[in-house]
Order: C-alpha cells, then sequence, then structure tokens
C-alpha cells in the first residue's frame, strides 16, 4: 500500500484505512470497530443507556466480557458469586452477568477457567488477532497492539457507542516511532525497556500519538513481551502502542537499558538500579521541581538515596503488563530454592488467567512460589488496582510488577515502586531492591 | 447530553502537573453501576482527612482545610485551572463524570490526556488548552485577586478576563457542533447506519474470518 505521492503506509495507516467507513468532510473519520473487550468497572452505565434508549448491540458476536478489576483472588471467594464480600463488588460482577444475558454477548465468569485479565484473556483466545481494530473500557488496551491490531482505551460513553453502532466517531493519531536497536543485556527484559522508554519522552511524551516499536529488539522479542511494551504505551501518554513513518522518532541504544525502578509517583520517574532518588534542587522547571517534592513526600524518600538497598513491604507480581507465563517463569526462576525475605508481609503472584494459571502450575511454578513462602492466587487485576481485597495499607512500600505507581493507586497511601517480574522476584528474596538474581 | 454556550465563573486553581484519572476520583467509587453520585468524593484523598468509601455522608468527614476545594474563596467555582497532561492515566469516565457532578463545566489547561480529553466532550465538560506562559500568568493573577473570575463564549472560542483581554483558544470544529447543540453521539452515528452495513458488505467479502 501507498499513498497517493507513492510514500509506502506505515502499519497504522494501513489499519486506520482499512476500518474506515466514512469521512467528514473536515476529516473526522467513523472508524469500524472488530473486537470489543468489555469487563465489569466501566461497562454498566454504557449498558444502562441502551436500554434506557431502546437499542440493542449492532454485532453481539464482536464482544467479550470477563470480569477482572474486582474479582477475589483467593479460591474460597469465587466458588459462588454470594461469596464476594465487598457487596459493590458483587454488585458489578454480577451485574455484568445479567447485562451479558440481556444483549447475547459472551462472558468467561468467575467459574470459567478461561476467566483472567481482559488483556490476557482476548489474545489467549484469539479474540486479537493481527490487523483488528480493538477497544475495551480500559486504557491499557494498548496491549493488544502487540498482534499488530489497532488497539486502544475508550470511555463508557463510547463503550456505548460501539455496542450501539460498531463504530467510534475520530481523528487519526499522529505517529511515532520507538525504534531499539541492538541487544539487551542479560537480566534485562521487556519491562525495563519500556520503563527506560517512558523515563526518557515523560508521562505525556506520546500524548496524541499512536507508538510503533521497531527495531532488532522488537523483532527478537517474545510475544508476551512484545505485549508488556506496547500496554505501557499509556504510560507515555500513547493510547496506541504497535508492533510492526512517522511524525517523530526516537531512538535507543538496547545497551543502555538497565534494569529499572520507579522511585516517584508517575512512570516518568524512575532509574535505573544502580541509580539515586533525584534532588528538586536540580530541577529547574518550577512546574517538575514542585511534582518531584511532592512525590518525595508521598513515596517517603530522600533525595540521593539509593534505589539499591530501599526495604519493600510487600511484592506483586500480576497485571495486564506482567502476568503471562513467560512473567511467571522468570520471576520463578529467581525464586527457585529461596526464601522471601523475613521483612516482606506479603509477597503475592496473580496470574493473568485461568489457563496461565493452569499452565504455570503444569510447570510446576506454583510449587516454587509457594515454597519461598509467595501467595498463589486466582486470575485477575489484583494489587494493581486495588479494587478487590488485594491492595496496600498506608506507607507500605510495593515492589509491583503493574503499571502504574499514581498515588494510592495501589492502596490510599500505599508506595508503589515499578519494575520487571524478575527485579521484584529479586526483590522479595533481598527484602529490597537489588539487581536481578 | 447537555450543551455548552457560555459561563461566567469563578476559577478553582489546580496547581499540579499530570493529574491522574485515580486522583480525580478513586477506585472504590467506581464501583457504582450509575453514572451520577460522584462529586462528594472529586479528589477524594485530597480533600478529606479520612479514608472515603462508597456510600458515607459527605457531611461530616474532616477536611484538608489546606486544598482549594475546601477554601471558601473558590465555593461554586465552575472553572477548573491546572497544569499539563491533566486526566492522565486509568480511562475511566467516572473522572469526567465526578467533576460535572461538582459543578464543574469547564477545564483550563496547557494540555490534557487523549482518552480523558475525549471523555469530556462526551459530557458536555469544555477542556479549553491555553499556552503553558498564558496559564502560568492565570495562575498568578487568580492569587493575587480573591473573586477572579472568566467568562468561556464556546461560539468565538474566547475567554474574557476581567482586565478585558480576550484570549483565543482552538477546538475541534465537530465537537464543537455536538457541544453547541448538546448532540447525542449514537444518534448521530445511527443516522449512517446504511454506510455501516455497506462497510461491513465489503468487509464479509474480503475477511470472511471475522464475521462467523
Amino acid at each position: 500500500m501507498q499513498t497517493p505521492t507513492g510514500e509506502a503506509l506505515t502499519l497504522f495507516d494501513k489499519l486506520w484505512r482499512s476500518h474506515l467507513v466514512d469521512e467528514t468532510s473536515d476529516g473526522e473519520a467513523l472508524l469500524y470497530i472488530d473486537r470489543h473487550l468489555v469487563y465489569e468497572v466501566t461497562s454498566p452505565q454504557a449498558f444502562e443507556g441502551l436500554r434506557q434508549a431502546g437499542r440493542r448491540p449492532w454485532r453481539p458476536s464482536t464482544v467479550l466480557a470477563v470480569p477482572d478489576h474486582n474479582v477475589p483472588t483467593v479460591a474460597a471467594h469465587r466458588s459462588h458469586l454470594d461469596q464476594i464480600a465487598d457487596p459493590l463488588s458483587r454488585l458489578q460482577v454480577r451485574q455484568l452477568g445479567i447485562n451479558c444475558r440481556e444483549f447475547g454477548i459472551t462472558e468467561f465468569g468467575l467459574n470459567r477457567v478461561e476467566q483472567g485479565i481482559i488483556h490476557v484473556v482476548g489474545p489467549e483466545q484469539g479474540a486479537t488477532l493481527p490487523g483488528m481494530t480493538v477497544v475495551a473500557g480500559d486504557s491499557h488496551t494498548s496491549t493488544h497492539g502487540a498482534f499488530g491490531a489497532l488497539a486502544f482505551g475508550v470511555g463508557t460513553s463510547d463503550v456505548e457507542h460501539v455496542l450501539a453502532t460498531q463504530c467510534l466517531a475520530m481523528r487519526p493519531m499522529q505517529r511515532m516511532l520507538v525504534q531499539i536497536e541492538g541487544e539487551l543485556s542479560a537480566g534485562v527484559g521487556p519491562k525495563d525497556l519500556i520503563l527506560h522508554v517512558i523515563g526518557r519522552i515523560g508521562t505525556a511524551g506520546a500524548t496524541g500519538h499512536a507508538i510503533e516499536f521497531a527495531g532488532s529488539v522488537i523483532r527478537a522479542m517474545s510475544m508476551e513481551g512484545r505485549m508488556t511494551v506496547c500496554n505501557m504505551a499509556i504510560e507515555a501518554g500513547a493510547r496506541v502502542g504497535l508492533v510492526a513513518v512517522f511524525d517523530q522518532t526516537v531512538c535507543i541504544d538496547a545497551a543502555e537499558v538497565r534494569p529499572m525502578v520507579t522511585w516517584g509517583t508517575s512512570p516518568e520517574m524512575v532509574v535505573d538500579i544502580d541509580g539515586r532518588v533525584p534532588a528538586p534542587a536540580d530541577e529547574a522547571d518550577p512546574v517538575k521541581r514542585a511534582s518531584l517534592v511532592q512525590a518525595l513526600a508521598y513515596m517517603g524518600l530522600e533525595p540521593g538515596t539509593a534505589l539499591r538497598g530501599i526495604a519493600v513491604d510487600k511484592v506483586f507480581i500480576g497485571s495486564c503488563t506482567n502476568a503471562r507465563i513467560e512473567d511467571l517463569r522468570s520471576a520463578a526462576q529467581v525464586v527457585k530454592g529461596r526464601q522471601v525475605a523475613a521483612n516482606v508481609r506479603q509477597a503475592l503472584v496473580v496470574p493473568g488467567s485461568g489457563l496461565v494459571k493452569a499452565q504455570a502450575e503444569l510447570e510446576g511454578l506454583d510449587r516454587i512460589f509457594l515454597a519461598a513462602g509467595f501467595e498463589w492466587r486466582e486470575p485477575g487485576c489484583s494489587m494493581c488496582l486495588g479494587m478487590n481485597d488485594d491492595r496496600l495499607s498506608p506507607g507500605e512500600r510495593c515492589a509491583s510488577t503493574s503499571n502504574r505507581n499514581f498515588e494510592g493507586r495501589q492502596g490510599p497511601g500505599g508506595r508503589s515502586h515499578l519494575l520487571s517480574p524478575a527485579m521484584a522476584a529479586s526483590a522479595a528474596i533481598a527484602g529490597h531492591f537489588t539487581d536481578p538474581f | 447530553m447537555m450543551s455548552f454556550t457560555h459561563l461566567q465563573s469563578l476559577v478553582l486553581p489546580l496547581d499540579r502537573a499530570n493529574v491522574d484519572t485515580d486522583a480525580i476520583i478513586p477506585k472504590q467509587f467506581m464501583k457504582s453501576i450509575r453514572r451520577t453520585g460522584f462529586g462528594d468524593n472529586l479528589f477524594d484523598e485530597w480533600r478529606y482527612l479520612d479514608r472515603g468509601e462508597p456510600g458515607q455522608d459527605a457531611a461530616g468527614r474532616p477536611r484538608q482545610p489546606g486544598f482549594v476545594l475546601n477554601q471558601a474563596r473558590y465555593a461554586g467555582a465552575q472553572i477548573l485551572l491546572t497544569r499539563e497532561n491533566f486526566g492522565c492515566g486509568s480511562s475511566r469516565e467516572h473522572a469526567v463524570w465526578a467533576l460535572r457532578d461538582f459543578g464543574i463545566r469547564a477545564l483550563i489547561a496547557p494540555s490534557f490526556a487523549d482518552i480523558f480529553h475525549g471523555n469530556c466532550f462526551k459530557n458536555g465538560l469544555l477542556p479549553i488548552q491555553l499556552g503553558a506562559q498564558t496559564v502560568d500568568q492565570l495562575f498568578q493573577r487568580l492569587q493575587e485577586r480573591p473573586g477572579y473570575a472568566l467568562a468561556v463564549d464556546l461560539p468565538t472560542q474566547t475567554l474574557r478576563t476581567p482586565d478585558g483581554d480576550c484570549l483565543h483558544f482552538d477546538l475541534d470544529p465537530a465537537r464543537k457542533h455536538r457541544l453547541l447543540n448538546g448532540l447525542d453521539d449514537i444518534g448521530l452515528t445511527l443516522q449512517r447506519a446504511e454506510r455501516i452495513r455497506a462497510y461491513e458488505k465489503l468487509r464479509r467479502a474480503a475477511e470472511p474470518w471475522l464475521f462467523n
């Protein structure tokens, strides 16, 4: 495919054009949506909207629903919906089932082995395919870009719009190429790479853009790894992350990427394991300086403190960023034959889906984690955002494989440090941040 | 959707960059299955001294006196002035519902996160983008002058200051049209149902596996 001037089209352009239903004279597109993933938190108001307007889903067969954000990860609390302790969570999970039955939508409920985090389940079930447009009422929908799909998060009004019309009215994003050349060092993985990128371009560095990840490192990367990288494109402001030009190019030398740990309250507040907590006095921009001061106070850290050696209270291995089989293997390799440090109050492993969990158990990973003192849980979003009972208490410091270190994200007053599964497992064993074992 | 044309109001200054949607409406309040009732919990963790739970009566909760929402001089403000990348993070539309429910009708910032920005227009909330320097000046004026109010005029895309300055802002014409007329997006798209069906027919022929 080429543009009228003979220029080759980018992957983004091809996906955009092949889904164009209509275009207004001022350039607003009506874009066709092939797959719509739905979960319990951002959909009830959309279904209620359909009901009030007397509308039906345009193509119910394109919708796949899974409860994930609110679900308990303790087996005993999942055997029946009545077992969900929190009445509001129970209501949302139950309402999803009611809505799916009423509108003829396939749902993998809590009693199904396929249940899990929606961004793990979609690809696992073949619901995400190359060349598709994929949306969900969740910002981490960018994950599905790993498959060469145009995938992005939307709000609840758009969830309703896609249900009712199979389309979205929108304008194309600008395109950004992030090219990673060379070879990643031992102990450095996809999570370190994407944190490095976010640290480099900033949390709003790709606002208004779709990022296409390319280069030798991406070509050599596993699908799980590509999903981790695309998942966190939104943490650099990009609604879309794709693997396959460009209004902007960022070049990264793979040799520069080191094991990364965030220290602050935005994913861009990140340094490598040899780094130190930055000093606000060194920041010239007053708005940025104020952000640093606020972040240090919230995180309970002093400028100049070495990241290596900061003690952790909890460790969370899970989330749509890092709860696939490859992530669990990488963490288990570190943990094998070792023990969780005495100062770590809780170390959780929450697989991304029932199928990931079953595969891990087949490989004996559950026994490795349990023997080391980790808890082995049922699938769900869990402590990534603490909508279920898994959360941090005020002041607790957590090594987390999730995607957001915002204030209160993992529980009010909780302090989150984002890192890779291998780094989180190493922190659990050492009791503090350290190089991957 | 409620239409938007003019607005004259006090301005609430929130002097922070990268305010995320987790801060705008914390997750425990997303367990509602309704679109309303979020206003009392807007910026909950910054606004109150205790931990907020859904269904609680906000009247008796201890407030953080230093936080702008608790200061009498800004009571009734319908315009929120803030810093860059407002609304980043989670796609939760609950953040926009909370702002609307509290009474905010317009936002002013140097930049907004994409998903949040789109969600605003679906709910009659006008996000106004101005240069970082202009925003900085507005923060200063606001600090100096209690009772500082701005007048927003959507048809002419202008903001008028008490000093008589007129600031122009850019806006997507399609979104402006929908906002001015309070149009229902879904209804508008369904008027193009024949186009959608024609597209599906072509697509089904080319990629039948997507239609199984």
